[in-house]
């Protein structure tokens, strides 16, 4: 765990306790989750208890207690992404990474979740995997998203 | 020199996705290959709104709209267009009816028929460059409140205006400032509602993205009015290059000395920090939100007291929702009075609506209150794709409702929606035709809420899993005629009893559904049918041998999408499904070419 990484988020926002938000979401984003010790760590420094800092992690969408996969697949259950079938987007990826939706999978390559509405309505069915959008996606193409991140998985695994 | 010509390249989310930096990339690199960089300019700008049709360009100054380019569609656009002054027509937008190509932006009826107030610089500016926001009349409307005009003044205008609440209850702004200006405590703050969480609605994400200081032009307008020292702007995680674009603006604002310590000269101070939320759809509540900035759980709490006498910190806080305070500046620019001539008696003005779903043009568009439904889906959307029969709309996310076909004629207004058993909400519709089922609508709209209630209320918190479980029982066909009246005696409850706004409007959905659509609740509930099919377990899939065979020749894609096996065949052989084995998923409808899975 390194604690430093948290020191810094913890600098950047000049230790305020009313930015704890913020810090979580930082750390969130810095190892995917938020660590048990990098809860302990923050609460303890910027002196908030700990009980708040929990209660936050477990109310917001955003933050999970456990390690989620380098390539979060998110697919989007907007209504306009529903009226168009995205649960069958979803069942796809489902089966084809052997999880279900709000897990990750054994290697911690992928994690698969549903989100809300990603505001991109026109591209509808939309999926995410990190930053990258795809939009109109049909079915064959949830074969080709999870053989590219693969590939890529694989890549950078030997780099 | 100036350039001859601009492309003004779509950079929203949507155009972005679609690869629309590679579209101008490829410009950009054209254009220096065939020595146009001095009389071509690439501009990228935020969301047109047509984003289904996207990546997007319009050439100007002759307003040739072209879509759905790709980079290499680049060449011989430049070569065609910009060096022999041909626009290309096979890359135009092309009306469904006609097939005749429509080359300028201005006679497409999905552009032509609206009326940009909140959107009036999208697509015309780089958002990120003040110079060109302020190019467009930018921070004149700032100007002149804070060097003509005294803070009651300004007050009056947004008063004479008639402007509502765009974030979806439709508050008399003027009246909330007004209550902010005259609660005692100091200081006060201004805060920004872009905590959009309708599904379906994305009217605020493109107004931060395509034109930030709109939003913060209103702001400090506001915080003028009312006497505010500090604001912040709330806004959804979920939207990168929203929060990315509203911080680069903040930070040239701050730089032209239109944020910070006496701006303008003027001896008026205000910032404007930025909170971005942890993802919680009840943080569109005003109680929530408030909380959430605080840095607490975002859970509502009972009003009164009103934020606008115990907000943010416990100060006075006049919140405003995105489109709200975009639409500050030019009524302040032009008078409330010339505002108000626009849209209807109690709701004045116009309205951006999200038009999604089942609908050939998909987007954004910003119409006079007032307009009809007809008017906003066949005119300006271009009616339902496929040759479909329209069946209803959905407006106001999960707190609105259905409406359906006979009220196709409703003028769009605050009261005419209430009235219809919907709500205005943040302007998301959803448009629904015969394939969808109206009772699967109102059980995932209850599954959304739901899941997104805080559960600090117990009507809300148990209510909306009751109501779920009910409609779940229905979808399944296990439900009962006394399932529907339990139904309608919970939806009640749980709208007359919960605490915030989440609760009171869950039940919408259902209400409306229930009250336009009962027909389909009978057929599910007593035929055990779903008329559109959707439902699964109601459904019995088989596959039609002679399609199967003579158009298909036995290809196997259904076979090899079956999740659970079910389906047997071999190649140029007709395919069977096997009933015991199927789940009733679908995937072989969607998957089959020809049209050979018959759904029953």
């Amino acid at each position: 765990m390194q604690l430093e990484t948290v020191d810094r988020i913890i600098q950047q926002h000049h230790a305020d306790k009313t930015a704890l938000i913020a810090m979580l979401q930082d750390v969130q984003s810095e190892f995917t989750y938020l660590p048990q010790e990098a809860l302990v760590y923050l609460s303890r420094t910027i002196e908030v208890p700990l009980s708040r800092a929990y209660s936050l992690a477990t109310f917001y969408r955003a933050f999970s207690l456990k390690p989620k996969g380098r390539y979060s697949i998110a697919v989007c259950m907007g209504t306009a992404c529903h009226v168009k079938a995205a649960v069958k987007i979803l069942e796809k990826f489902e089966r084809l990474l052997h999880i279900k939706t709000g897990q990750t999978t054994p290697d911690l390559n992928f994690g698969l979740e549903e989100v809300r509405c990603l505001g991109c309505c026109g591209l509808a069915p939309v999926v995410t995997v990190g930053p990258d959008l795809y939009g109109k996606v049909m079915l064959p193409k949830v074969d080709q998203i999870v053989k590219q991140y693969q590939k890529q998985g694989a890549r950078d695994a030997k780099t | 020199m100036p350039h001859r010509m601009h492309l003004m390249v779509c950079a929203g989310t949507g155009c972005v996705a679609n690869r629309s930096p590679e579209v101008r990339d490829a410009l950009v690199t054209e254009i220096a290959k065939r020595g146009l960089e001095n009389e071509i300019q690439v501009v990228t700008t935020g969301c047109n709104g047509f984003c289904g049709a996207g990546p997007l360009m319009v050439v100007q100054p002759d307003g040739i709209f072209y879509q759905q380019l790709s980079p290499k569609d680049v060449p011989h656009l430049v070569e065609e267009h910009f060096l022999k002054g041909r626009p290309v027509q096979k890359l135009m937008y092309v009306p469904p009816e006609t097939r005749t190509p429509l080359p300028k932006m201005m006679d497409i009826p999905f552009f032509s028929r609206q009326r940009l107030i909140a959107l009036r610089n999208r697509g015309l500016i780089d958002p990120e460059r003040i110079e060109e926001y302020i190019a467009r009349d930018g921070y004149a409307a700032l100007a002149k409140a804070l060097s003509q005009m005294t803070p009651q003044q300004i007050l009056e205008e947004v008063k004479i205006s008639g402007l509502r609440g765009r974030g979806g209850a439709g508050f008399p702004t003027g009246a909330k400032w007004e209550h902010v200006l005259k609660a005692e405590g100091e200081p006060k703050y201004v805060i920004c509602n872009g905590d959009e969480g309708d599904p379906g609605a994305f009217m605020d994400r493109s107004i931060v993205e395509s034109d930030p200081h709109s939003v913060i032009e209103g702001m400090l307008i506001g915080a003028r009015a009312i006497g505010a020292r500090w604001g912040v702007v709330y806004i959804r995680n979920e939207y990168p290059l929203a929060v990315q674009r509203l911080m680069i603006a903040l930070e040239q604002a701050r730089e032209y000395g239109l944020l910070g310590d006496n701006i303008l000269d003027t001896g008026f101070d205000f910032d404007i920090s930025v909170s971005r939320g942890a993802g919680a759809f009840v943080c569109g509540e005003a109680t929530a939100l408030v909380s959430a900035v605080e840095g607490r759980p975002g859970e509502p709490r009972a009003r009164p007291p009103r934020l606008a006498q115990h907000g943010l910190w416990g100060k006075p806080t006049c919140l405003n929702n995105v489109e709200t305070w975009a639409d500050v500046p030019p009524i302040i620019n032009n008078g409330g009075a010339w505002y108000a001539q626009i849209g209807t008696e109690k709701s004045k003005g116009t309205k951006v609506f999200s038009l999604v779903g089942k609908i050939n043009n998909t987007g954004l568009v910003e119409v006079p209150m007032g307009i009809t439904l007809r008017e906003i889906i066949y005119d300006i959307g271009g009616g339902v794709p496929g040759g479909k029969k329209f069946k209803a709309v959905q407006t106001g996310g999960p707190s609105g409702g259905c409406i359906p076909n006979e009220l196709i004629d409703l003028p769009i207004d605050f009261e005419s929606l209430a009235e219809a058993g919907s709500m205005m909400g943040s302007g998301g519709m959803v448009i629904m035709d015969e394939d969808t089922c109206m009772v699967d609508v109102a059980r995932y709209f209850l599954a959304f809420t739901q899941d997104e209630s805080c559960g600090k209320c117990a009507p809300c918190r148990e209510g909306t899993q009751l109501m779920l479980d009910i409609l779940t029982r229905i979808t399944d066909g296990h439900g009962t005629m006394e399932d529907l009246d339990a139904l309608e005696e919970v939806a009640k409850v749980v709208a007359e009893t919960s605490l915030c706004g989440l609760g009171t409007s869950a039940p919408n959905p259902v209400l409306t559904t229930m009250r336009y659509f009962r027909d389909e609740y009978l057929a599910h509930i007593g035929a055990h049918k779903c008329p559109a099919h959707v439902c699964r377990q109601l459904n019995t899939y088989r596959i039609d041998p002679a399609i199967c065979v003579e158009r298909g020749h036995g290809c196997g894609v259904c076979r090899r999408e079956c999740p659970e096996k079910a389906i047997f065949g071999e190649k140029n052989q007709a395919h069977r499904v096997d009933a015991t084995l199927c789940n009733k998923c679908g995937t072989c409808v969607d998957v089959c070419h020809f049209n050979a899975v018959i759904v029953e």
